[in-house]
């Protein structure tokens, strides 16, 4: 635009070029980002109001929704033990699994960050698990945890041992699931090993200069440093966490006992095989809140403990 | 410093030896964890091999004797498997370019542009990454059931041309940012128009970006469980993913080596796209994972 301004020589003509240039700027703007905007509307903003709307109601998809005011909810939350026993066993999924394994990636982040040879092979091997994610990963192991020619009880066998139905002791299926879950740690080592390589080797060398053991530049310099990323991969993996379905729906199907049923199985459950819509849309509302107040709780406490560049430059 | 100095080789042999075993024990460590990760595939693959009366097998066997290779085609010959291979093909395809088109011609939009009300939109843009679909998807069934797709493909490849996937249009956004704007300036000056500066610029140019927003949708599409589930009731409109359900036996049990020969069958377009394009997955995960 300015060089447009310094070409034509009078500044009449200037002001009428430039403002309709911005006009047809803004104009085409908006109209490139349209496909989103329309799809906001349409996909996300529209249905969120309308999930809400239900949320409140009695529906079961064939005749009127009938206003019940919060009684789905009371009902929820006071007398409905499926939904309690459920809400409980996908925060415990959710909060175990996503910080073991991003330990683990960690851990493995860290390996691999030495000169070591091979490296191109271990990470291809590691990020495998998640290239396949889902649904193959749930065949897979529904095989491997079988309880009587499963892989891992076959093996345990030949040792003498007889080994637990993994996937049929309600005391136990979260824990197959948990274990499971640390199969696929490899995918956030990939990140962790991008964020390793981007910490400045000034700070090492100084260190070193200040005579620093491995222990101090690991907890002075490689975790601080490495906090916002944990943190970010924490909080997806946690939201991930929170909307697990195809694993229960494939290799338990939430049970035994409803002790693999996760919040989104449920809703499932009422939406589509009991067609209870407005109850399940008030089950969507508590997966979204309860996902919500997580992110924001998380954000807020961040400052404590979160180590960003720029709070250093600041003092 | 001198004193430092002075330490160093007394220690030298002593570090030396320490450093070797330190070496030795990451790759040990790492060569157990690749072994863990290898163990189910190899199972999957040893299983998919077995004849139906070898299953049981104790102590379980890992080169099946004898190695049934008609496993596969059975596999794919007792369920419309290859019907389910093309429709996946069919939707996987169409949503990929529909994504593509859309998020980029979006993220040039944001990335380069300038209207009102642009920020904002973008934070509701990134607010939208992290809404959990369930809170939608009642809504939106009962909007495709009353448009009549269900049982068609519509719900899967329509709203990929609308940007539904967010995530995609901040990646290629991102990507757009680096490319400098000065030729976008010049093109401007030659008389081009935004679209034909989006359509013969930013695109040519992105095209690593673009290919690591292609394979990173097909992927995800690939494997895509819930919204075929719900939408998809004949067998024959059935995605591969969805298939693999029907392997699990209702009343007399599930025929393991059928199910892992077909699983392998849903894994291999995986695995082959990831070995190929390996540094689009890795920059994939540097151009976003990394920004967080």
């Amino acid at each position: 635009m300015s060089l447009v301004s310094v070409r034509s020589g009078t500044s009449r003509p200037l002001l009428r070029l430039s403002l309709s240039s911005r006009q047809s700027e803004a104009l085409t703007g908006i109209l490139m980002a349209s496909p989103w905007i329309l799809g906001f509307i349409i996909f996300i903003a529209g249905p969120m109001l309308i999930s809400l709307y239900l949320s409140f109601t009695r529906w079961d998809l064939f005749t009127e929704p009938r206003w019940i005011g919060l009684r789905n909810f009371e009902q929820l939350f006071l007398r409905d033990a499926k939904f309690l026993l459920s809400l409980k066993v996908t925060t415990i999924y959710a909060f175990v699994s996503v910080p073991l394994q991003v330990s683990l990636g960690l851990v493995l982040a860290n390996l691999l960050n030495q000169k070591i040879r091979l490296l191109g092979f271990f990470r291809t091997v590691y990020y495998l698990p998640s290239v396949i994610g889902g649904i193959a990963v749930a065949v897979m192991f529904r095989w491997i945890f079988g309880t009587q020619f499963g892989l891992i009880n076959s093996m345990l066998a030949t040792f003498g041992i007889q080994g637990p139905s993994w996937l049929g002791d309600p005391d136990l299926v979260l824990v197959s699931f948990i274990l499971m879950s640390m199969w696929g740690a490899g995918a956030s080592m990939l990140i962790y090993l991008g964020a390793l390589q981007g910490i400045p080797s000034e700070l090492y060398e100084a260190a070193d200069v200040d005579g620093a053991g491995n222990l101090a530049r690991f907890l002075r310099i490689t975790v601080p440093m490495m906090t916002p990323v944990i943190f970010f991969n924490m909080i997806m993996g946690i939201i991930t966490a929170l909307q697990e379905f195809v694993l229960p729906f494939i290799m338990t199907r939430g049970g035994p006992a409803n002790s693999s049923t996760f919040l989104v199985l449920y809703l499932y459950r009422n939406a589509f095989e009991l067609f209870k819509m407005g109850y399940a849309s008030a089950i969507a509302w508590i997966i979204f809140i309860y996902i919500m107040v997580l992110t924001v709780f998380i954000i807020r406490s961040s400052s404590m403990w979160v180590y960003y560049e720029g709070s250093l430059k600041g003092r | 410093m001198a004193e430092r100095a002075a330490r160093l080789p007394a220690q030298g042999s002593d570090t030396q030896w320490s450093e070797q075993a330190k070496r030795l024990s990451i790759y040990v460590v790492l060569l157990a964890g690749a072994v863990i990760v290898f163990i189910p595939f190899a199972w999957t693959l040893s299983t998919a091999l077995k004849a139906p009366d070898r299953l049981a097998e104790f102590p379980p066997r890992w080169i099946p004797d004898p190695i049934v290779w008609d496993n596969f085609p059975e596999a794919v010959t007792i369920k419309p498997f290859g019907r389910w291979f093309l429709n996946t093909l069919f939707v996987v395809g169409v949503a990929t370019t529909g994504t593509i088109m859309s998020a980029s011609l979006v993220a040039y939009s944001f990335a380069r542009l300038r209207w009102p009300g642009r920020n904002l939109l973008f934070l509701v843009l990134l607010a939208t990454m992290m809404l959990p679909d369930q809170v939608t998807l009642i809504p939106t069934f009962v909007l495709f059931r009353h448009l009549g797709w269900v049982n068609t493909y519509l719900p899967l490849i329509a709203p990929p041309f609308f940007a539904r996937n967010a995530f995609f249009v901040f990646l290629l956004r991102q990507f757009f940012m680096t490319i400098p704007l000065d030729l976008d300036d010049a093109a401007r000056m030659d008389g081009a128009s935004y679209f034909q500066i989006y359509l013969r610029i930013i695109l040519p140019m992105s095209k690593p970006a673009l290919a690591v927003a292609a394979i990173m949708f097909s992927q995800f599409k690939w494997k895509e469980f819930l919204a075929p589930l719900i939408y998809l009731n004949k067998q024959e409109m059935f995605t591969v993913s969805l298939g693999l359900r029907t392997f699990i036996g209702e009343s007399w049990g599930t025929e393991w080596h059928l199910m892992m020969a077909a699983n392998i069958i849903f894994m291999i377009p995986l695995i082959l796209i990831f070995f190929f394009a390996q540094k689009y997955f890795i920059q994939g995960v540097v151009i976003t994972g990394v920004k967080g």
